[in-house]
């Protein structure tokens, strides 16, 4: 029987010959995950398993990265709960501050997943390994805490929606526009309980770290995972990186879809999002005159590296506008690192931008950048809901590093080309 | 068990930042979360819902993140249960795995109004509209989910298995 990408990855964690959309299977997982938000309740109930200690210490990964370094007391004592479990289940994949990162992108950077793997994590965002062409998603804390003690969960076999991309992506268009054209076109339950396969020439051309910014945002669509097909681009990222082995899956030619759409890219603008949901989408040129007070680069949407190289360019030679803070968060000290490498961090410092150690910090509203009430912030973050970045009374728009870069000069919403 | 109180209606795509801010998500304590539940969809939701109250809702209710917190807040809260067209996929699961009630019917989220009073059969999957004299079927819960709600939750369905 023939069968998309993602059924053939369920299957062969099923250990099943074929699988088919709308059965549920017990799958076993390679890898689960969580951070300083819903580990401490996943932990909670893992206790109340009664199970001495985790189904395996390699792979049970936990990450704080959203409130730290710990913000106050409580999120202290919330750090503290994973340091102290990482240390009596004695965990190898803990990240303590100082040698850690934004999760889904210190994740694939480590080598700790690969194609073809099949990984859970108790934060929504874990879809973004679909870049790599494993299977990914998000799950409750309590599904984590199952999952921690068995090594398997269950899941139901989502119908596949296709997205192929015509056409060369023009300068400034990234995978994080072809992403919000993609949830604009569709809404955001456009794809709800389903995969998203992402195809074409244009996913093909991109780098890994677009492709990760892609499949980061599937669940802003409803989707269960989203997913590229790997191919030499992923080849050239795993090798020599990844800790396990991994295993290349293409879907068949006569794969079934729920649907299929086809998009001509090859004149799409770099895409921003407007208040208060992700679907609201207009191209830049469109956005029309939005002062903003505040502009985010980072997250684990576009907090990598080609983000900030990309941002780094179109700031050359200009300064932050005096209305704005900027704030820029790479997304792992690797990356962190690496900027400085490049004199990229020292650009972005004598422009007059703040540059943080990696948290997810504003993008949920956390800290490191919270709104007053009727603030405006730009942000490459991946979600611009009512209250999202603090005040209920604060806005936020989305949008690529280019255009956030662009805006953080104008002191309005602008394309990159308006600075060239 | 039949669930009964009065209906608080929200919209379309009510996401888990309206259901509990992650200004919030400092703590895990059900008490805690639950005296900021709804915030910024209606910031005196908390001090005006009283036990037993039914929450309902327009499509894909739950969007965003993957927060156990929000049905936990939902749940402390003392909503009896939620109603909505449908609902985001993580925060469907999170509400069967912590046992918070929640039912699938558009003709119900179409057919009750704000403050209606609203009784729920949960093992029919039967809600009637007490101010208006209506009846609506909620979509039949699927079998495995009702063995996890069997057990008592996903946790104590995990136990169980273990010690067979």
């Amino acid at each position: 029987m023939s069968m998309t990408i993602t059924e053939k990855i369920l299957a062969a964690h099923a250990g099943a010959e074929t699988v088919e959309p709308g059965q549920l299977v017990n799958v076993k997982v390679d890898l689960a995950l969580g951070n300083d938000i819903t580990a401490p309740v996943a932990i909670r109930e893992f206790e109340r398993i009664g199970v001495e200690t985790v189904w395996d210490r390699d792979r049970v990964v936990l990450v704080p990265d959203h409130f730290v370094p710990n913000k106050d007391i409580k999120s202290a004592e919330q750090a503290l709960q994973l340091r102290e479990f990482a240390r009596k289940h004695n965990l190898t994949n803990y990240f303590e501050v100082g040698r850690m990162g934004i999760e889904h992108c210190l994740l694939p950077e480590q080598g700790l997943v690969g194609p073809g793997d099949l990984v859970i994590g108790a934060d929504s965002h874990t879809c973004t390994y679909g870049g790599l062409g494993a299977f990914s998603t998000g799950v409750g804390s309590t599904d984590l805490a199952a999952a921690m003690a068995l090594g398997e969960t269950w899941l139901k076999v989502p119908e596949s929606i296709k997205f192929v991309y015509h056409g060369e992506l023009p300068r400034w268009v990234s995978g994080k526009d072809l992403i919000l054209y993609t949830i604009g076109q569709i809404g955001v339950d456009g794809a709800l309980y389903m995969a998203m396969e992402f195809t074409g020439p244009a996913v093909e051309g991109l780098s890994m770290d677009g492709r990760l910014t892609m499949a980061n945002m599937a669940v802003e669509a409803g989707a269960k995972n989203g997913i590229v097909p790997p191919d030499e681009i992923t080849r050239r990222y795993v090798e020599g990186r990844a800790k396990r082995p991994y295993t290349f899956y293409s879907s068949d030619p006569d794969a079934r879809y729920t649907k299929v759409y086809e998009f001509d890219v090859s004149k799409l603008e770099p895409q921003v999002a407007f208040p208060h949901l992700p679907e609201n989408t207009r191209p830049v040129s469109e956005a029309g005159d939005v002062a903003i007070h505040q502009v985010v680069i980072g997250s684990c949407t576009n907090g990598r590296m080609d983000d900030l190289r990309i941002a780094a360019e179109v700031l050359k030679g200009h300064k932050v506008n005096d209305n704005i803070r900027l704030i820029v968060i790479p997304g792992t000290q690797d990356i962190y690192l690496q900027a400085m490498k490049e004199g990229i961090v020292e650009q972005f410092i004598n422009a007059g931008a703040a540059v943080s150690t990696p948290t997810c910090g504003p993008c949920l509203g956390g800290y490191m950048g919270i709104l007053a009430k009727g603030e405006r912030s730009l942000a490459t973050t991946n979600r611009n809901f009512v209250g999202r970045m603090g005040s209920p009374e604060s806005e936020v728009y989305l949008c690529n590093p280019a255009v956030a870069a662009a805006s953080a000069v104008l002191g309005r919403i602008a394309a990159p080309w308006e600075v060239e | 068990m039949m669930i009964q109180g009065k209906a608080w209606k929200f919209g379309a795509d009510v996401d888990t930042d309206a259901i509990i801010p992650a200004r919030y998500l400092n703590t895990s304590d059900p008490a805690e979360l639950a005296k900021y539940c709804m915030e910024d969809a209606d910031p005196e939701f908390a001090n005006k819902v009283k036990p037993g109250d039914v929450i309902v809702a327009d499509k894909n209710f739950g969007c965003g993140s993957s927060r156990e917190h929000a049905p936990i807040a939902i749940k402390a809260a003392g909503v009896g249960c939620v109603i909505a067209k449908s609902y985001a996929r993580i925060f469907y699961r999170n509400a069967f795995n912590i046992g918070l009630l929640i039912f699938e019917s558009p003709e119900a989220a179409d057919g009750i109004k704000e403050g209606d009073e609203i009784s729920v059969d949960p093992g029919q999957g039967l809600i009637k509209n007490l101010t208006r004299g209506e009846e609506y079927r909620a979509t039949p819960v699927p079998d495995f989910m009702q063995q996890i709600i069997a057990a008592g939750g996903l946790i104590d369905y995990v136990s169980q298995r273990l010690k067979k």
